[in-house]
């Protein structure tokens, strides 16, 4: 109701008349370079002395301009401070461009921000290049984890998986440095092949809405950019050391970048992570460390209208996988369920030991851009990736040093975007992305393959716009059609192509029978539509934002082609062959408020996703080695809804008080049951302290509940074992938990700071409802970390 | 909502348009214009992998000192496939016999089987089979060989049956078990085997 007071009297207070000085200024200010609006921005009007701060997106407004010339000095931390000329007639309206530089040199004294939208009417969270820095020693996910409606599905502890408003891996696409992330991303003990250090901003969209990045991203997008890099002669760079309690090992991390004025820079960054056995508050996880060695560098050429760069990063990873989570059939479950602590518990260790993850990711990027008058900016970018995973399992004598799964990805891309303004108010993008992608299973593993060997052929084009009408509206709308074709070879064992019912179906497909082996080629074409519309709606302190999507997503391999034994889950997986694209409808709106002391947004959604596909348990099935639980892969129909809130409020000039909160409700509306592994409920509450006048100290005391999950699918099963029956419970939710931690930087001098951060400050013991090894062993308990950073 | 469907109906495309495919491909591979991979007419089909650890078959042969042999056999071809796990039984015991067992344990998906006893046998210290009866079934066990720690294997075994009954008489392989343990519960370790067989004293 108060809402639609402020409303009244807002379009109520609209002016029609104009007096001689009673002339309005409406501006925008952008980055010169990516067109990435400015915030906090000074805007002084020299003749009068009348000042003005750009907000958030970049806008800023000044009254009671006369019909005549004005000089506008606009200075902005990280750019240089440049003298415009504006004529005011009427109700004006100017975009500025300002060249922003600075901000990597000092980023201790910088509060501006710079960001860079990639949807209007979609609501985009944030985590600067500060916050990330407090992850060094974690992973993305981590760092991700700091959002609201950003959750994760771990495996231990080091293997972190970003889920959006409850969706994963295949839905949700990561955006690298303008890549799209090709890293065997369909499957949920995967974690994103990107170094945290490396990345100097993350954004998250949730929803399908930016479709220049993909149509089939149906949870959302995450996009990690690396630090700008500015347009000066400059020699700069930066190290972060940091060391922690838990696991007994830390992280170093540098970057050096050398620019020129006339628009040449290079930069290398490299990092090395590594952790012993990680522990819970009162055990040794057993096989948990974790080794990781990276190294970027960068050469690029920018100028304002015309520039290339090429990019090369190679990101190594080796995670121990908790031993005591590699177990056999259900008689195993069984003792590993009964237990409560792991099965198996050894002293401390670096040495990482099978089960082990060892994944190598290069990514290979060429891009160019050149601003072409009355058409806009036309973009070129090529892309190469080769994702290697191995995995390594328990096995008896030589093969024990043989890799499990040996996959090997590649994949090209080649991606043209237009961006161009038609008019002032109208601007629009479109472009075309091919791409080619063949997996490789390495058959000397002399395990069969998971994933089958395939080509895959995609091409897509897309087309977006957005329309200012006024100060207040945006309208925005887009459309993409992706085209997938796939040709597979993959060995069926006869028993299940019989037993599903392929021979009858699909015998045309075999082109080799060995034994009771047979190789199908199947070659599959997908056609993928998304759309997405939308508005912004600006009143005063307050934003709204109003989005529709439909996105549609084929089906990935693992959910077509899985056939076997998953170690790891101790239960047997079946994909289907005949799956069709999954297709969603989001409804996503965000009320916004940014007052000077209080500012909240509030973002729910609705989401209906149609031929949904989620493994779900069918039966138990006998075998020489044990009972195993099967789960296959299905097509229902899902409907998730939730919302997503973040306040801040100032207590006093130095305290702040911040509160996050995620909700998020899932249910397969084919059997009106809870979808499995939605999250639970979870609410962040910190209270911040920040002295910029005392070594820029900053203290934070941040309390973490998670709720206890209620609403899950049954999943439990019942085993015969030979003396008696036993009950499984691998579904009930672990309870809810709180955790404490605290945060304390403060600035030894301009550039050196330290940081010192506690997590689970009770070493409190909890399992994770979203830990796959919740069923195994605790989560980890107290870590002191210890964070040195020198910019220079 | 009903949702735009456009792939239900056009997902197989079957080998129909081979040129047209090739065409295609040609054309995709130039738009990539990186002369990294070339464009081949036929792709190179991949061998099969045979599974050369998988256990498929176990035989356990006792033999009395005199009167007839019992072999119990447990055949899974297709591992963890659909395929029906199968045990046999060529008979039953008699009563208060001593019988000299072994088990061998087979991976028959090659020409010929391998004999994964071997495996066993060479990293005995890592390995143990157990043998367990339900309660009313007149059998024990005892082991007949040992690792080199001078802890039990279960390769060669003593079975003695007492009185006519019926039970089940549980075979079970651990890899890296605790050793020396108190029997299967306490054992840990993962495991590679477990099959059941229903049996009689008669």
């Amino acid at each position: 109701m108060r809402l639609l007071a402020l409303l009244f009297l807002l379009i109520s207070s609209i002016h029609s008349f104009a007096q001689e000085c009673n002339n309005t200024l409406n501006g925008t200010l952008l980055d010169i370079h990516d067109g990435s609006v400015l915030t906090g921005a000074t805007i002084v009007v020299t003749q009068t002395g009348v000042a003005a701060q750009t907000d958030l997106d970049g806008n800023f407004t000044i009254n009671f301009l006369c019909e005549s010339t004005y000089q506008l000095q606009i200075s902005h931390p990280s750019c240089s401070t440049k003298i415009f000329t504006v004529t005011i007639q009427g109700k004006t309206q100017k975009t500025f461009k300002l060249e922003h530089h600075l901000e990597l040199l000092n980023e201790i004294i910088v509060d501006g921000k710079t960001t860079n939208r990639a949807t209007k009417s979609i609501y985009e969270n944030l985590v600067d290049q500060q916050t990330i820095t407090t992850y060094s020693s974690g992973s993305l996910g981590d760092a991700l984890n700091s959002i609201s409606g950003v959750s994760s599905l771990n495996t231990g502890n080091t293997v972190v998986k970003p889920m959006i408003n409850g969706l994963h891996s295949s839905r949700v696409l990561i955006i690298n440095n303008g890549v799209q992330m090709q890293d065997q991303e369909w499957g949920a003990e995967h974690a994103p092949s990107i170094d945290i250090n490396s990345v100097g901003s993350l954004k998250v969209i949730k929803g399908a809405g930016a479709l220049q990045y993909g149509g089939s991203a149906i949870g959302g997008v995450i996009v990690a950019s690396a630090p700008k890099v500015p347009l000066l002669d400059s020699l700069y760079g930066r190290t972060i050391l940091s060391s922690s309690s838990n696991g007994l090992g830390g992280v170093v991390s540098s970057s050096l970048t050398k620019s020129y004025q006339n628009g040449l820079h290079v930069s290398v960054q490299g990092s090395l992570k590594r952790f012993g056995d990680f522990n819970a508050p009162n055990y040794n996880l057993s096989n948990t460390g974790v080794f990781e060695r990276n190294i970027s560098a960068k050469i690029g050429f920018n100028r304002i209208d015309y520039g290339v760069e090429a990019y090369y990063s190679l990101f190594k990873n080796e995670i121990g996988i908790l031993r005591a989570s590699h177990i056999g059939g259900a008689e195993d479950q069984v003792r590993a369920l009964g237990s409560l602590v792991p099965t198996i518990i050894k002293d401390f260790t670096y040495s990482i030991g099978n089960p082990r993850q060892d994944v190598t990711h290069h990514l290979g990027r060429i891009k160019g851009f050149k601003d072409i008058e009355n058409i806009g900016r036309i973009s070129l970018q090529y892309d190469y990736q080769q994702n290697n995973r191995l995995e390594f399992d328990i096995r008896r004598g030589s093969n024990s040093g043989r890799a499990s799964l040996d996959l090997v990805l590649d994949t090209q891309t080649l991606t043209i975007d237009v961006a161009t303004e038609i008019s002032e108010k109208l601007s629009a993008k479109f472009g075309v992305v091919g791409g080619l992608q063949t997996n490789y299973a390495n058959p000397e593993t002399g395990i069969r393959r998971l994933i089958p060997d395939y080509d895959k052929y995609s091409f897509a084009g897309y087309a977006s716009g957005d329309f200012t009408i006024n100060q207040k509206w945006v309208l925005e709308a887009g459309l993409r059609f992706d085209y997938t074709h796939i040709n597979v070879f993959k060995f069926y064992r006869r028993s299940f192509w019989e037993d599903r019912g392929y021979d009858s179906q699909f015998s045309d497909l075999v082109i080799e029978e060995y034994g009771n082996q047979l190789l199908v080629n199947p070659k599959l074409d997908f056609y993928n539509p998304s759309l997405t519309i939308g508005t912004k709606y600006s009143f005063g302190l307050y934003k709204l934002f109003a989005n529709y999507s439909m996105s549609s997503r084929a089906p990935n391999p693992s959910e077509q082609f899985s056939e076997g034994l998953h170690h790891s889950a101790s239960r047997i997986e079946l994909g289907d062959l005949q799956f069709t694209s999954e297709t969603a409808h989001k409804i996503s709106l965000t009320l916004q408020k940014r007052g000077e002391r209080f500012y909240f947004t509030v973002s729910p959604f609705a989401t209906e996703i149609d031929d949904f596909i989620l493994i779900e348990p069918t039966g138990i099935r006998q075998t020489i080695r044990g009972n195993f639980q099967v789960w296959e892969y299905r097509q229902i129909n899902a409907q998730m809804y939730g919302l997503d809130l973040d306040a801040s409020l100032s207590l006093s000039d130095n305290m702040r008080f911040v509160h996050q909160f995620s909700l998020v409700k899932g249910y397969d509306k084919t059997s009106n049951e809870p979808l499995i592994s939605m999250p639970p409920a979870s609410t962040l509450n910190s209270l911040v302290y920040t002295n910029p006048g005392f070594k820029n100290l900053s203290i934070a005391i941040q309390s973490n509940y998670v709720f206890r999950q209620n609403e899950f699918p049954n999943t439990n099963f019942e085993v015969v074992l030979p003396e008696s029956i036993e009950y499984i419970d691998i579904s009930t939710p672990p309870a809810g938990y709180h955790l404490l931690n605290l945060n304390l930087t403060a600035a030894i001098n301009p550039d050196m700071k330290v940081g010192l951060y506690v997590d689970n400050l009770l070493n409190t013991s909890y399992r994770n409802y979203l830990n796959r090894l919740r069923y195994y062993a605790d989560d980890l308990g107290r870590n002191i970390t210890l964070q040195l950073k020198y910019n220079y | 909502m009903k949702t735009l469907q456009l792939n239900s109906i056009t997902n197989f495309k079957f080998q129909t348009m081979k040129t047209m495919k090739t065409m295609k491909r040609c054309s995709m591979y130039a738009l990539l214009a990186i002369a990294m991979i070339g464009c081949s007419d036929d792709d190179a089909a991949p061998l099969p992998v045979n599974e050369e650890e998988v256990i498929t078959t176990v035989i356990l042969t006792l033999t009395p000192e005199s009167g007839e042999e019992v072999v119990l056999t447990a055949i899974d071809l297709d591992g963890d496939g659909p395929g029906e796990l199968v045990t046999t039984m060529s008979g039953s015991f008699s009563e208060s016999t001593q019988y000299q067992g072994a088990v061998r344990f087979l991976n028959e998906t090659e020409t010929p089987a391998e004999e994964i006893t071997d495996e066993v046998l060479e990293e005995a210290d890592e390995h143990q089979v157990f043998y367990t009866t339900t309660e009313g079934l007149n059998i024990q066990t005892t082991y007949e060989d040992q690792d080199s720690q001078g802890n039990p294997l279960g390769l060669q075994i003593t079975l003695t049956t007492g009185a006519a009954s019926e039970g089940s008489l549980t075979v079970t392989l651990r890899h890296e078990p605790v050793k020396p343990n108190d029997g299967l519960d306490s054992a840990g370790g993962e495991t590679d085997i477990t099959t059941t067989f229903d049996v009689t004293i008669e």
